[in-house]
Formats: C-alpha cells, sequence, structure tokens
C-alpha cells in the first residue's frame, strides 16, 4: 500500500477511509473534515479516533466533571489541579504529594495478568511524568461473584498480575479493596493507584514550548501490542460474540519500567528536561498532541526515527500503539548529549524523534513524507462533547421501596451468633489477606501502615517523620440504591479512612465506572453522582484533584452498580502517633463514636443474610464526618487514642472483630441503652468509628467529645480471648479467626 | 575508623536503599556500589540486596551474577571478604557458586509476603554473631522463587558442617528442603538469607520489629574488632 500523505490526502478527497471501524461516529470523522479543510490521512485518523475515544476525551462525561473544577473548596494545598497527568497537593515541609487513580477494567477482563499489570505500570508513570518518585500503589478491585468459574480465572490472574508488575517495580502496596458483586461478573473493576513524592519546585508539567527544544521518546521500543486498544477496548461494549480482542491488551516489563522510573528520577533531579509526559492509552498520539497543545502547539517529529520491536509496523500503528514503558521528554538542546548519558547508564533506549517548532501545528513525516498536519489542540483537547441524555430509571423508585428494614432480623442471641459468623466469614467481608500478602508491602522500608489498616501510611521524610495516608472507597450497593448518596458515602468512608489513621485528609482523587453512556439510567447514575461527590469535596473541604472515568462497563444491556471509588489522601506531621486499628492492650476501654439509627439498605447483611438489594443508603451528613475527623486525629496526636476502626460495610461486629482478630486480643460488649443487639452490631449508619482508649484518658477523651458534640459512648472492654456480647453470646477468637480468614484461600488457593 | 559496608545496585534491584538503612541505623557507613563498576571503593563488607535484578529474566540471579561489580566480589568472598546476599542476593550468590544449592519457584506458586519466625541456627558466622544459636527471631519474608533445593548430598554436607545458618521455625511456605531459609560458605564469611533483615531494624515500619538489627550488628563487631 502506498503512503498516504498529507498531499495524497488533499488530492483523493473520495477516498473512502474506515473511520466506522476505529470507532468514530459519522459526524466525529465530518468534524475531523471540517477541521482540516480536507479528508484526514491515514495516519490523521489513526490519532483522532484514539484521542476522540471515549477513554480518551471523556466526551461524554466532561459535561458533568466540570462540577469538580467549578466547586472547589477553599483549599490551599492544592498546587497543580485537573487537566496535568496528576493533581499535586501541598503537603507542608516544602513537600508535594501527587495521586491519582485509574481503571483498567477492560483488559484485565480479557487478559487478566497483563490487564492489571500494565494498570500499574501505567499509572506509576503518570505520577513519575509529575517530576515525583513514585512512593506506593493501592489496588481498588470489584470482581464478580466468588463463587463463579469465571471469577477463578479472573482474580488470580489480576492479583498475579499486580504482585509480578508492582513487586518487581520495588513500590510497597499498601491498600485498596477487594469486593466482590455478581453485577461485575463480566466486568471486573481494575483500578490502580499510586503516590508520589517530590519538593515543590521539583514540579514538571507536560507541555512543549520552546523552538528548538528536542523531542525525544525513551524507554521500550514500540511493538504491535496494544493497537486500537483505546478505542476498541475501552469504548466499546462486550458483546458475548465477536472476534478475540486479546491483541488489543498490552503487554508489560516491570523490570524496563523500573529501569525508566530510576532513569527518569535522575534526569529530573539534574533538571534536563522542559515537559515531559508518560506513553499510556493512546501512545504517541496522546503524547505528541498532548504536549503540542499544552506548549505553543508546533511540533515537527521524525516517525520513522521510533526504535521497533517489529519492523514492519506501519505510521499509523506506531502511532496508536500502546507498548508500555515509554515517555517522551522535550529537552533543550544543551540538554541532550546528558540526557542520553543518563538513559546509557540505566540502560535504556533514548531517541532524539523530532523539534519544537516555531509554527502551531504538529506535523509528523515519514521518510521524508508528511503524513499529519494538524492543529494539536482539535486532537488532545478539542474532541466532541456529548450532552448525553439521561433521565430517572424507571425501577430506581421501586428499588427504594423495597426496604431493607423489612427484612426477617434475628430472634434470639443464638441467632445472632449464626448470623455473624456468617458475615465475617462471607468473602465481601472476610480477610483479604490471601491476596495482599502477594504483594510487597515492605519495600522502601518507610511502610508505616498497610493492609488490612484502614488505611495506608508511608513515611515521606525520615528525619521529621511526616507521612501521607491514602484510602480508597467505594460501595456500588449504596450507589445503586441512590448514585448522590452513595457517591458521598465512597467519599466519607474514605475520609474517615483516612482520619480513623490521625492524618488529616487533604485531597481526592476519583475513579468512576459505570455502564453504558448510551443508556439514559447510567447516565442519570453518573449525573448523580459526580454532582454528588462535588457537593460533598465541597462541604468536606477536599478538592477533587484529578481521577479517571470508565465508562462501557457493561455486558449487553446490563451495567455494573455504579462505582465511585473514592481515594483520599492525608497528611500526618509525624507518623509514630498514627493510630492502628488492632486492639492490642488490655484492659482498655472501647467507645463508639457517631450515632448508630437502624440503616440496612444495602448492608453486608442484608446481602449475606438475604441476598437482598434494595430500601436506601445510610444517612450522609458529611458536617459530622468532619467533626469525627477532628476528633480521631486530635486524639491521635495527643495520645488519647491507642486504636481506631471506622464503620462501614457490616458495621459494628465487623470493625470489633478485625481489630480484635489484628491485635490478638478479645472483647466484651454491652449494648448501649437505646439500641437493640441487632441494630448495635449491624447497622451501617455512616460517620461512626470505635476507638480503644487506655484508662487514664477516657475522662479527657469524654471531655472532648462532650465539649465538641460528638455522641460517644462506652460499649466495653478489651479482654480476654473471645468476643461477648454481654447477655446474647459470645464467639472464641479462635473460631472468628478460622471463619475470617480461611474464606479467600478456601475458594481461590 | 568508620566500618564502610557497600551495598550493590543491579539493574532492577529494589532493597538497596532499605540495606544502605540499616547499615546507618547498625552504624556502619553505607556505601552504594554499581553494578558497572568492578571498584569495591575499600569497602569491609558487601551486601547484595533484595529485588529482581534484570527482571529475574532467565533465572533469578543468573545475569547479574555476570556483571563487572561481581568478579571482583566472587575474587575478594573467596579471601575472605564478608558478603551477605537478602533474597535476589542469596540468589545471586548460589549462581555464583559462592553458595551451593538453587532456589525454585515457591510451593504454591505465588509471591508471598508475611512476617516470618526463623531460627538462627549458626551463630559463629560474620554475619550473625549477635544473636545465639537456637535463637527464634521474626523478619519479613518476601518472594516467589524461595524454595531452596540442593541434592542430598549437598545437604547432608551443609548439615554436618554446621552451614544451616537460617531455618523457617513456624511455617515454611517456599517449600525449603529441610527448611533451610539461609546457610553460609565453609569460611562463614559468606551467608545468604531469603527472608528481610533490613526490613525489621526500625520499629516504626515494617513488621515493628527490630529482630533483623542483630544481622548488620554482628558484621560491625567483628570488623570492628577483627
Amino acid at each position: 500500500m502506498s503512503l498516504d500523505t498529507v498531499k495524497h490526502a488533499a488530492e483523493t478527497p473520495d477516498a473512502g477511509q474506515p473511520w466506522k471501524e476505529l470507532g468514530l461516529k459519522e459526524d466525529e470523522y465530518a468534524r475531523i473534515r471540517e477541521i482540516l479543510g480536507r479528508r484526514p490521512t491515514g495516519a490523521e485518523l489513526a490519532m483522532y479516533s484514539v484521542m476522540w475515544s471515549e477513554h480518551c476525551s471523556y466526551k461524554s462525561s466532561k459535561v458533568h466533571l466540570k462540577q469538580f473544577g467549578e466547586k472547589v473548596p477553599a483549599n490551599d494545598a492544592m498546587l497543580v489541579g485537573i487537566g496535568e497527568n496528576a493533581g499535586v497537593v501541598d503537603v507542608g515541609q516544602g513537600y508535594a504529594v501527587t495521586f491519582k487513580v485509574e481503571s483498567h477494567n477492560h483488559p484485565s477482563y480479557i487478559e487478566p495478568y497483563q490487564g492489571a499489570a500494565t494498570g500499574v505500570g501505567g499509572i506509576v508513570r503518570d505520577i513519575l511524568a509529575m517530576g515525583a518518585r513514585p512512593v506506593a500503589v493501592v489496588d481498588p478491585l470489584r470482581f464478580g461473584a466468588a463463587d463463579h468459574p469465571d471469577t477463578r480465572r479472573v482474580l488470580p490472574g489480576v492479583v498475579a498480575g499486580i504482585g509480578g508488575y508492582g513487586n518487581c517495580l520495588g513500590l510497597p502496596n499498601i491498600g485498596g479493596e477487594v469486593v466482590f458483586d455478581a453485577c461485575y461478573q463480566g466486568n471486573p473493576l481494575v483500578n490502580a493507584g499510586c503516590i508520589g513524592v517530590m519538593k515543590h519546585e521539583d514540579i514538571h508539567l507536560a507541555q512543549a514550548s520552546g523552538p528548538g527544544n528536542k523531542v525525544i521518546l525513551y524507554g521500550a521500543r514500540t511493538g504491535g501490542d496494544g493497537i486500537g486498544g483505546v478505542s476498541v477496548l475501552a469504548s466499546e461494549t462486550f458483546e458475548s460474540t465477536g472476534p478475540a480482542k486479546r491483541p488489543a491488551v498490552q503487554v508489560g516489563d516491570p523490570f524496563q519500567e523500573k529501569l525508566l522510573i530510576e532513569c527518569t528520577l535522575e534526569i529530573f533531579k539534574e533538571k534536563l528536561v522542559a515537559g515531559i509526559q508518560d506513553l499510556g492509552g493512546a501512545g504517541l498520539s496522546c503524547a505528541t498532541s498532548e504536549l503540542a497543545s499544552a506548549g505553543s502547539g508546533g511540533m515537527r517529529v521524525e516517525l520513522d526515527t521510533v526504535p521497533l520491536r517489529d519492523s514492519s509496523l506501519s505510521p499509523e500503528e506506531i502511532l496508536m500503539s500502546e507498548s508500555q514503558e515509554r515517555m517522551c521528554a522535550i529537552v533543550e538542546p544543551q540538554h541532550v548529549d546528558r540526557f542520553m548519558e543518563i538513559c546509557e547508564k540505566w540502560d535504556v533506549i533514548a531517541t532524539v524523534i523530532g523539534e519544537v517548532t516555531e509554527g502551531t501545528q504538529l506535523e509528523i513525516f515519514w521518510h521524508g513524507e508528511q503524513i499529519v498536519d494538524v492543529p494539536p489542540r482539535s486532537v488532545a483537547h478539542e474532541g466532541p462533547t456529548y450532552q448525553r441524555p439521561y433521565a430517572r430509571p424507571s425501577w430506581q423508585d421501586a428499588l427504594q421501596a423495597d426496604d431493607a428494614g423489612e427484612l426477617a432480623r434475628p430472634a434470639s442471641g443464638a441467632e445472632l451468633r449464626e448470623q455473624v459468623l456468617k458475615l465475617v466469614s462471607s468473602p465481601n467481608q472476610a480477610s483479604k489477606s490471601w491476596i495482599t500478602d502477594q504483594y510487597d508491602r515492605f519495600v522502601q522500608g518507610n511502610t508505616v501502615l498497610a493492609m488490612p489498616e484502614d488505611a495506608g501510611m508511608v513515611r515521606i521524610d525520615e528525619e521529621s517523620n511526616l507521612g501521607v495516608a491514602m484510602a480508597t472507597d467505594g460501595n456500588g450497593r449504596y450507589a445503586k440504591l441512590d448514585p448522590y448518596t452513595g457517591a458521598q458515602l465512597a467519599l466519607a468512608e474514605s475520609y474517615r479512612n483516612v482520619a480513623a489513621t490521625g492524618a488529616k485528609p487533604l485531597a481526592i482523587s476519583d475513579c468512576l465506572n459505570f455502564g453504558s453512556p448510551e443508556d439514559p439510567d447510567v447516565m442519570w447514575q453518573f449525573a448523580e453522582a459526580t454532582r454528588g461527590l462535588a457537593d460533598g469535596c465541597l462541604e468536606l473541604g477536599t478538592p477533587v484533584t484529578g481521577g479517571n472515568v470508565s465508562l462501557y462497563n457493561q455486558t449487553g444491556e446490563t451495567a455494573i452498580h455504579p462505582t465511585p471509588v473514592v481515594a483520599v489522601l492525608g497528611v500526618i506531621d509525624d507518623v509514630t502517633r498514627r493510630t492502628p486499628v488492632a486492639f492490642a492492650e488490655e484492659g482498655q476501654l472501647l467507645y463508639l463514636l457517631g450515632d448508630t439509627r437502624e440503616e440496612f439498605g444495602g448492608s453486608a447483611w442484608s446481602e449475606v443474610i438475604h441476598q437482598h438489594l434494595g430500601g436506601m443508603p445510610p444517612k450522609v451528613d458529611l458536617g459530622r464526618e468532619k467533626l469525627l475527623g477532628e476528633i480521631l486525629i486530635s486524639a491521635s496526636r495527643d495520645g488519647m487514642i491507642d486504636a481506631a476502626h471506622d464503620l462501614s460495610d457490616g458495621g459494628l461486629i465487623q470493625a470489633v472483630t478485625e481489630s480484635c482478630l489484628r491485635g490478638g486480643k478479645g472483647a466484651r460488649l454491652v449494648v448501649p441503652d437505646g439500641l437493640d443487639a441487632f441494630t448495635f452490631l449491624f447497622s451501617e449508619s455512616a460517620g461512626r468509628a470505635v476507638v480503644s482508649i487506655p484508662r487514664s484518658e477516657e475522662l479527657r477523651f469524654n471531655d472532648m467529645c462532650g465539649a465538641r458534640g460528638l455522641p460517644a459512648v462506652r460499649i466495653g472492654v478489651v479482654d480476654g480471648e473471645e468476643i461477648e456480647i454481654q447477655g446474647e453470646f459470645s464467639i472464641p477468637l479462635s473460631e472468628l479467626r478460622t471463619a475470617h480468614e480461611g474464606t479467600l484461600e478456601g475458594l481461590f488457593a | 575508623m568508620t566500618t564502610r559496608i557497600g551495598v550493590v545496585t543491579f539493574p532492577g534491584t529494589l532493597d538497596d536503599q532499605d540495606s544502605l538503612r540499616a547499615v546507618r541505623i547498625a552504624g556502619a557507613e553505607p556505601v552504594s556500589l554499581w553494578h558497572r563498576d568492578k571498584d569495591l571503593h575499600q569497602v569491609d563488607a558487601v551486601i547484595l540486596a533484595g529485588g529482581f535484578s534484570y527482571g529475574d529474566y532467565l533465572r533469578a540471579g543468573a545475569i547479574s551474577r555476570f556483571s563487572p561489580v561481581m568478579a571482583t566480589i566472587i575474587e575478594q568472598a573467596k579471601a575472605g571478604l564478608p558478603v551477605l546476599g537478602i533474597c535476589n542476593g542469596f540468589q545471586i550468590l548460589t549462581e555464583a557458586h559462592l553458595l551451593p544449592g538453587a532456589m525454585l519457584r515457591n510451593n504454591n506458586l505465588h509471591f508471598i509476603c508475611r512476617d516470618q519466625k526463623l531460627r538462627v541456627e549458626n551463630a559463629d558466622t560474620a554475619w550473625t554473631s549477635a544473636y545465639t544459636a537456637g535463637q527464634e527471631i521474626s523478619v519479613p519474608l518476601k518472594n516467589v522463587d524461595g524454595r531452596y533445593t540442593a541434592d542430598e548430598r549437598t545437604l547432608d554436607e551443609l548439615e554436618a558442617e554446621g552451614r544451616v545458618a537460617f531455618r523457617y521455625a513456624d511455617v515454611n511456605l517456599n517449600g525449603s528442603l529441610r527448611d533451610i531459609a539461609g546457610i553460609t560458605n565453609a569460611a562463614g564469611n559468606v551467608v545468604g538469607l531469603m527472608p528481610h533483615p533490613e526490613h525489621a531494624v526500625d520499629p516504626l515500619v515494617g513488621t515493628g520489629r527490630t529482630d533483623g538489627l542483630g544481622i548488620f550488628t554482628s558484621i560491625i563487631k567483628k570488623l570492628v574488632t577483627a
């Protein structure tokens, strides 16, 4: 086939083009022709198709996402906001932290190991591209039913992929979640988060300015993997029939990524780059157009200089390839030699593929012939925007009317005991150590807290003990019942988890996992959830620094539960003051903080005991969450509490079970006045935590809660070898441990 | 004069910073060594840190063993230079034939990360004298190719000569033969250990224990009194 040059395109306006196969709609293709004033070349078509895909352009979601930029709380911690590779917040002492959560859902269903592995690789490069040293990763995961045969295929592959890649990078895996629900059967959610640390002056942005500056591609060679991954995989619904899509999944090489990290950090240290961008979805198409678009506009690239793994690749394929472990840097000419030396030191291939030009066009050449001549903004930042229709689903009212409060409740102590054991051994409430023990949580030697703590925490300065904490949460069952409240509950829980460790929540990143935007029901869920999250962030004072939207998570007509996953980042001045979840000191007093109401809609109890999903999710009171957070942080700083555990899915008994097993100590509990044992144990009212207090601190702690107006009630004491609910039942720790810790191993080992 | 302990960084080494920190906490001067540099920069002892050097491609440790720095280390180890291989470092030492045996994929085929109980079997090596024989310690274990294996004769020889330095004390999830977690050469200057003592030197991080510190204080004491 002859080369489709710009000249050739201008001469052959009527040549047929595969815009449809590349995922473009007819009006989108027409718009490309209008922008260019001619038909696009094959290479230009490839670029527009990937960059205008849902995954890259956020064309369905951006009309809703703009709220995150409009409802911005007054928060002076933000240094870099939405729009860059990742947001950056100030954590004090001259340090800045960048963090983000992204999805790699579709690839992980097709090829669990590589899909999950490259998800980790991608988010780590995003963080690196901001100028930060990646210091930790987290992985919020959702799978289909735990006992479904396909979950046995997907879960072990995903876990091995995250471990195989992350462990080899030397980044501690400090948190995340694992949730099972039949709604994720054909659409597992593999989200990956990363935290990076830098000094304020080291922040790097993805922009190409300064004519004459060199464009350097470095890292792995470009191969045929992941071609069209973005448009084919991330933007269309899976059909049960159709061709195998495996070739579109990228293949990762963590060793190459580790070299890329160390090499890039050394390059940063010597201040050799003017702009930098990682290559992820849409590969070179994305990196060149985004760098040029964010800079002065002009860039000339000699595409035939790109080092290839497969010499038969066409220019279109090179532009679309999503080969992993590549970065693109803009380097002033006088720094090029030193840049190359550092790459050579780390055995990283680096090639000057072009330069920044005076003009405003992105021009790409193939052996001297021009194949791309586009305004970069039209590719990178001016993609289509859709006002997708949305409407409250017709079934929403019936779902909310199906009140979980009407479900049959346990009538005796014996029945309560039986249901507690069922709950704590159910796949969603059981210990996840079989999974998390396949991740390295110790490497780098700064991990202060890791799973199963409420939040992961790493030390970022060995002298001052400054640290950061992160938790990720999201409850699709709550969000299905009410997406607005569900999104706020995800935010509230993540916020509470961070505060429970003693860290002050600063900002959030989100990964919004939903079904098809072409379904008005799903679009309503999305609109409600984003509105809830934006309102919530405004009230809590935690801005959204960036994130990711994953749509089309559905099989045929069936969408997943709307699943907004929220990652809250917090800072702690002195990590030695951190609060763990373990009840470790016998004789300490247990206090329940917050209000407990009869709230069972979407609860773990309703799922495990009744396989029920209906009613309303727990009420949200963000003012209360904030107060609870302040109390937990103060109590940690002033040494008033030795353990704290947030209350969320599974309620009080789940939290107490986890804290007792973690500390190896039992607890004797008394049902407080005004509550029945069932509500006390299983209610999922938000804004609550349980804390363990040394007797000497009880008065001071009570005074603080009283003065601040936070309900705090003494519910028992850390004691013995069993959990006893006075007058109801008791369960030996050994029995709880067997129930809680054996489930996942039994299912997946 | 302060004791200088070198930590080698190969491409893909991950726990080098942790080992350097452990050396510093124990009271010696940590020195970074680079795989391409044959010069050991007058260090008194060398640590081969954990990680996935060269991505563990081909076989864990198989490529690193041929790097320039290893040529010097192999030569000097034979002349008595104290060398400790942790995890991937242990794998490199077996590939370099400074220690016998080899590592296979763990019994359960998974990466294992846990707080591991060990029994110190030989407290007379350059790296274990701060412990007493029979002492139990807990240090993090994290590896995927940690199943120590050797032929029966070699194993019998190791046992007979007291060269099993550490054994798994509670469970042996790797599936190592005779529960072996670490061994020494006949001279006692070269020790390989699968679990990570450098992650158990600071009560604030890792598992919250400092049981691994003895490894580093052992070598300092030996070098200072030598």
